[in-house]
């Protein structure tokens, strides 16, 4: 069982082996402002990623995404659009998905992020990760870790009752195709495994209905 | 993206007081418009004053029997609270229908009535813009604009106001809670908070220097059926050609208020009052005075077929 | 090996391995995002700096002077290469424009300079300091404008621009019953989600790019012409590649300026264009003006049928065949088919999935909808009485190899309920929605093209084939480790298979649906060799040989794999070449696709609620893959028909909509369950595979289904894609004003 981050108990161990660390964090933030000077002002940014903390020091332009992919090198998280415009770079931050794309590194100072690499590993996979290749959910596999972690939030938001634009009623949210293809639709996937990424979540929200 | 020093702000009063003093300072809260436009070099702050500390993300109610929404209440949030959903399903709508999920998780409350016009020559900096570099120039006007405004422009500017929840906001006459750099609080109508663009399309809301976004509060509940509309070519993850907000009451009245159509969310008095002659008064009401491009005429049949089916829903 | 026999009975006809829904073997690493991509290769090169291209701003004229004295004074800035220091460049023979311009600007945001720093947050930022003074000069950037200007295209890719077979002018003017109308579609942007990327690192004077790209060999050949170098001086890795669909195809100016920047800083670079960028700076699918006249008795049956393209590319491009289809899918012994290019200063036109079909069907279809309503006769029957067995061109002494259009019609309207439709438009109603069904013929040429690998086979029992074969989502991996499995008689966990690298050999390439069928024909070859040794090392004659279960059996004896291996391994290459089977018989993929859209009776907002389609294409070497292929390719066609289009600003000469808010494509919400069925069909004249392309024919037609479907279910009938709702409302009667 995990605390969601929108207010309710759910049951789904979305974040698997990492969920114990969906915690409030306990690492220290890290100064809050830059020197008022030049050009070469660095932010000292604490970031526990995957269970893991990191320290580093960044130019504070850099966004959550080139922080992962460049700095930490977890690649896995993608850029397709750097501009908030197709889900590739999908992260779930403090429990909640975001593009992290369009995020400043320094924003999340003290904060908990889980990117694909801390769902599962090839030797290891989350079941929507299993899911995935079971029913193809992927064809090029660029738009793909976006999509696994805009899916397994998208399970967790249903749970939670986050309504979306298809909810009939507003009060009575629960899990249809139609729902999960409105709050996956962040996720652009030009190869369009749409039908198939869809049997995949709708496979891991039975397997957990169960 | 031009190098920029940044700050986390400890509370409102010294946020809006480092805006005034820090030249080019721009305040940061969900990042997801204006992080967008700083790697175009489209906004080229300074300094960044990051606000997401401030304690301004909670939905309280009011005295007043309304809400009073904090500057940082994601959207995802707001949608969801449950009396936002129960008193006031238009705004439920309005913010469920823009974005995505995960926008939604991170973009606020302040921050979506500021975003920017999606217009895209203001989007390429190597094309004039007025509202972009004051005195360069509409490209739109002449170019490509089927998106774009058909009401409420000036001979400087055509360009939309690209937000949903703004629309509901407006809707549901909502006021605007500041705080100035000298510590003073006002409250602004959202009606008064977009300004249209005139000669002066580079500014587009009422803030003056400085000014921080505290709250939006909205009034009581004024009950009815809540109907959210939103017209686009895609079934999701896009902007508006036309938008529409209403609220029918029993009394065969109502209101609208439009999206896609103004680089404001718009409203006009006499559409309200034209309620009960139907979908077609209350459209030539709201489109009086419409100037179209050949790109954008469609717009206003769209606007008043668009009606014409909301009428049909809430009457059904 | 050479294919200039159809094929027999042959080890792939067991099915034990290839023709089964296995998942990718690549799909843990690619749900887990520990498949690494081009600019992803930390592994590699550890130290890369990054690069950012800055883009013309004009789209036609020269460099007045370029300043980069601001840029290179600007903190962490390495190096900035533009012409005037990046040393003679030549330019490879399958790119139309430059991939570094200057001092001649060819179009808008061709790459005029790149800027290397230690981190991407300086080089993007350093790329707003460079200076360029333009001298700008009038272009053409419309094609309807240029239409009469243009000329017959130089014979190319598909052959001669032109046919003529019959008196087409005369019959068409004495049939019975004319479709004579124009459609136009407009430009298309691939989009796919991998922006072009490349990570280059130079040592001595020889090259190494880890790079996206579609075609291995084609990569080498043009970097060495670009940069005037030994082909043998060029390593090209592409291991993952995020999507291509035709953008891939050639290097682009990622990895030409990769290179150089990587030369002028004296360390790795790695470059990616910035998505904003990639409409303009790359390749497109070009516009097209398509006239169709068809005359047919009052039954339907084509006596006369015409098909004329125009599209526009900068000068030495080349045309849209979308006229293609036309001489091969529908009979009529009366035929004519035109291509025209006008010449146009827009970013280059090139290949974007199913080139030629993909928007000659989009017209093509909707007028055989059009005829078949002229003539009151459904539109699969329709097909069905014009199906022809053989190259109606060439008559009955070409046939086709296989053709099941017919039978892909007949299951594919049974599976959709296709009876269940009313011909007459707007007759079904679902609350606010108008319903409609269409349909549409697919149908995409088979391309076959010479393909090598190499097959090893270890003391352990396993397999590793290497090949520069590519997989850009196509299954490229999981097909070849099949076709390995069947052929070594392994399980397919025992196959490794290693693509995407120039020193491995040479393949097809992925282009064209000619991928799948003849990489896997290549790796056919390879183990035919490999088996010749393993079983001569077994003792046994290779015909007589069985390879099954991890052993090679003959005459009562077997042997067990790794043991005939022996602890040294064997290894053997080899590739399939081609005779001249696609001379003697048409080629082809066939398809039916069934659509059921709501139109918004007020909104005139389209979605699609129904999809389906029947398919032949030989053996489906892995019908999970494949269909997600298809799948794919019908949701590209519904993007065509309903929102893509890259926008021309006539006055600047470029893309508006540059980007991928503005290019909208399908999203989730946009995209119901499709069904597929593969017809069941051996090709013996395509390959020992027996298989043909399945990676563009989901595209071919999908679109004109769509279109098909909207006017059935309101009536309105548009001939310029996309149909966006505006086109749709100034057809739709007032509604009902409440």
């Amino acid at each position: 069982m995990t605390v969601g981050n929108f207010g309710v108990v759910t049951r789904r161990t979305v974040l698997g082996a990492s969920a114990a660390a969906c915690a409030t964090s306990a690492i220290p933030r890290a100064q809050a402002a830059t020197p008022a000077k030049g050009d070469d002002a660095m932010v000292p940014v604490a970031l526990r990623i995957n269970g893991k903390d990191h320290h580093l020091t960044l130019d504070p332009r850099t966004t959550l995404l080139d922080t992962l992919r460049e700095h930490l090198r977890l690649t896995g998280t993608k850029k397709g659009c750097d501009h908030g415009q197709c889900g590739a770079c999908t992260v779930i931050v403090e429990g909640r998905r975001i593009n992290s794309c369009l995020t400043l590194a320094v924003m999340h100072d003290g904060e908990e992020v889980t990117t694909i690499e801390g769902l599962g590993s090839p030797e290891k996979l989350h079941p929507m990760q299993k899911a995935f290749v079971v029913h193809d959910g992927y064809q090029c596999g660029y738009c793909t870790p976006g999509q696994i972690c805009s899916a397994v939030a998208v399970l967790d938001e249903i749970e939670a009752g986050i309504p979306s634009h298809v909810t009939h009623d507003l009060n009575n949210v629960a899990f249809s195709d139609e729902e999960v293809r409105e709050r996956m639709s962040g996720n652009i996937c030009r190869c369009a495994a749409y039908s198939n990424i869809i049997a995949a979540i709708r496979d891991v929200a039975g397997e957990d209905k169960a | 993206m031009k190098t920029f020093t940044y700050e986390r702000a400890e509370s409102p009063a010294q946020a809006a007081a480092a805006a005034l003093s820090r030249p080019g300072a721009r305040f940061i809260a969900g990042g997801t418009n204006l992080l967008d436009l700083m790697k175009l070099q489209i906004e080229t702050p300074a300094h960044l004053i990051d606000v997401n500390r401030l304690e301004l993300d909670k939905i309280e109610a009011t005295n007043e029997g309304g809400l009073r929404i904090g500057a940082l209440v994601r959207n995802t949030d707001l949608a969801a609270d449950k009396r936002v959903r129960r008193d006031y399903a238009v705004l439920s709508r309005a913010l469920l229908a823009g974005a995505s999920g995960q926008l939604r998780n991170k973009a606020t409350t302040a921050g979506n009535l500021l975003q920017r016009t999606r217009c895209p020559y203001f989007y390429d900096t190597t094309k004039p813009c007025n509202k972009r570099k004051p005195g360069t120039g509409c490209a739109a006007m002449k170019g490509i604009s089927r998106n774009l405004a058909i009401m409420g422009t000036s001979d400087a500017c055509i360009a939309t106001h690209p937000s949903d929840m703004a629309v509901a906001m407006r809707l549901l006459d909502a006021t605007v809670d500041t705080v100035a750099p000298n510590g003073t609080k006002r409250s602004i109508p959202i009606a008064d908070f977009h300004r249209l663009p005139g000669d002066r399309p580079e500014v587009e809301s009422a803030l003056a220097p400085g000014e921080l976004i505290l709250s939006v509060t909205l009034p009581k509940p004024i009950g009815g059926t809540h109907i959210y509309r939103k017209v686009r070519d895609r079934a999701s993850y896009a902007f508006a050609l036309v938008s529409v907000a209403a609220v029918f009451t029993p009394d065969k009245g109502g209101r609208f208020a439009f999206g896609g159509l103004a680089p404001k969310p718009w409203r006009v008095d006499a559409a309200d009052a034209a309620a009960a002659q139907g979908a077609k008064a209350v459209a030539e009401a709201a489109l009086s005075g419409a100037r179209t491009t050949r790109d954008n005429a469609f717009k206003k049949d769209l606007t008043a077929r668009t009606l014409a089916s909301i009428f049909a829903e809430a009457r059904a | 090996m050479k294919f200039d026999q159809p094929a027999t009975i042959n080890p792939i006809d067991r099915g034990k391995v290839v023709g089964i829904p296995h998942d990718r073997i690549d799909g843990p690493a690619k749900v887990t995002g520990s498949a690494p991509y081009a600019y992803e290769r930390h592994d590699v090169a550890p130290n890369a700096a990054y690069g950012w291209i800055v883009g013309s701003a004009i789209a036609k004229g020269s460099i007045k002077s370029i300043d980069s004295r601001d840029a290179l004074a600007a903190p962490g800035v390495l190096a900035v290469v533009t012409h005037e220091n990046a040393g003679p460049l030549g330019k490879g023979s399958m790119n139309t424009a430059h991939l570094l311009g200057g001092p001649k600007i060819e179009h808008y945001d061709q790459a005029l300079a790149l800027v290397v720093a230690q981190t991407l947050e300086q080089a993007r930022d350093a790329a707003k300091l460079v200076r360029i003074d333009y001298a700008q000069e009038a272009g053409k950037f419309v094609l309807t404008a240029e239409k009469d200007t243009a000329v017959k295209p130089p014979a190319g890719f598909g052959g001669d621009p032109d046919s003529a077979v019959g008196d087409f002018a005369g019959a068409f003017g004495k049939a019975a019953v004319k479709i004579d109308r124009t459609y136009t579609t407009p430009d298309h942007s691939h989009a796919m989600m991998e922006p072009h990327a490349t990570t280059a690192a130079w040592l001595g004077g020889r090259l190494t790019l880890w790079t996206s790209n579609q075609m291995i060999a084609w990569a080498v050949k043009e970097m060495a012409l670009t940069l005037k170098m030994k082909r043998e001086d060029i390593h090209v890795m592409s291991p993952y590649i995020g999507g291509g669909f035709g953008s891939k195809l050639f290097v682009r100016a990622d990895a030409v300026l990769a290179a150089l920047g990587a030369r002028a800083a004296g360390r790795p670079v790695k470059v990616a264009l910035a998505r904003p960028q990639i409409p303009n700076n790359t390749t497109h699918r070009p516009a097209t003006i398509q006239r169709i006249r068809i005359g047919a008795d009052r039954n339907g049956v084509i006596d006369a049928i015409g098909h004329e393209c125009w599209s526009g590319d900068l000068p030495g491009g080349s045309p849209e065949t979308g006229a293609m289809q036309t001489r091969l899918l529908y009979g009529g012994k009366n035929r004519m088919t035109a291509h025209r290019l006008a010449t146009l200063d827009l970013p280059e036109g090139n290949a974007m999935r199913a080139p030629g079909e993909a928007v000659g069907l989009l017209a093509l279809e909707i007028a055989m909808d059009e005829l078949a309503e002229a003539c009151s006769v459904d539109p699969v029957e329709l097909r069905i009485r014009n199906d022809v067995q053989y190259d109606p061109e060439a008559g009955p002494g070409r046939p086709f190899s296989s053709r099941k259009l017919v039978e892909c019609l007949r299951q594919g309207a049974d599976r959709f309920g296709w009876a269940k439709r009313n011909p007459t438009p707007g007759q079904m109603r679902d609350g606010r929605w108008l319903v409609g069904m269409g349909m549409a013929v697919a149908f995409r040429n088979n391309l076959v093209g010479k393909s090598g690998a190499r097959v090893k086979v270890d003391g352990k029992g396993g397999v590793i084939v290497e090949t520069d074969m590519t997989d850009i989502g196509t299954g490229s991996y999981t097909i070849i480790a099949q076709t390995a499995a069947e052929m070594l008689g392994v399980p397919l966990e025992a196959v490794q298979v290693r693509l995407g690298d120039s020193k491995f050999p040479e393949s097809s390439g992925s282009g064209g649906q000619w991928g799948a069928n003849s990489s896997t024909a290549g790796v056919y070859a390879a183990c035919v060799a490999a088996r010749g040794i393993l079983a001569q090392k077994a003792g046994f004659n290779a015909d007589d040989a069985t390879f099954e279960d991890g052993m090679i059996k003959s005459g009562g004896r077997s042997v067990p794999l790794k043991q005939a291996a022996g602890r040294e391994g064997v290894s053997a290459e080899d590739s399939m070449e081609y005779g001249d089977l696609d001379k003697a018989y048409a080629q082809a993929t066939f398809g039916a696709h069934f659509c059921e859209v709501g139109v918004d009776m007020h909104t005139g907002e389209t979605r699609v609620r129904r999809m389906g389609g029947a398919f032949a294409a030989g053996r489906i070497l892995n019908p999970k893959s494949a269909r997600s292929q298809v799948i794919g390719a019908m949701t590209m066609g519904v993007g065509s028909a309903l929102m893509e289009e890259l926008i021309v600003d006539p006055r600047f000469g470029y893309f508006v909509n540059h980007d991928m808010a503005e290019y909208q494509v399908p999203v989730h919400a946009d995209i119901p369950d499709q069904d597929v069925l593969f017809v069941e069909e051996l090709d013996d004249k395509s390959s020992p595979m027996k298989a043909k392309g399945i990676g563009e024919l989901g595209i071919c037609g999908a679109g004109a289904a769509v279109a098909n479907a909207v006017y059935n279910a309101c009536g309105v009938r548009i001939r310029d894609y996309p149909l966006t709702l505006d086109k749709i409302l100034r057809g739709l009667p007032e509604p009902a004003f409440a």
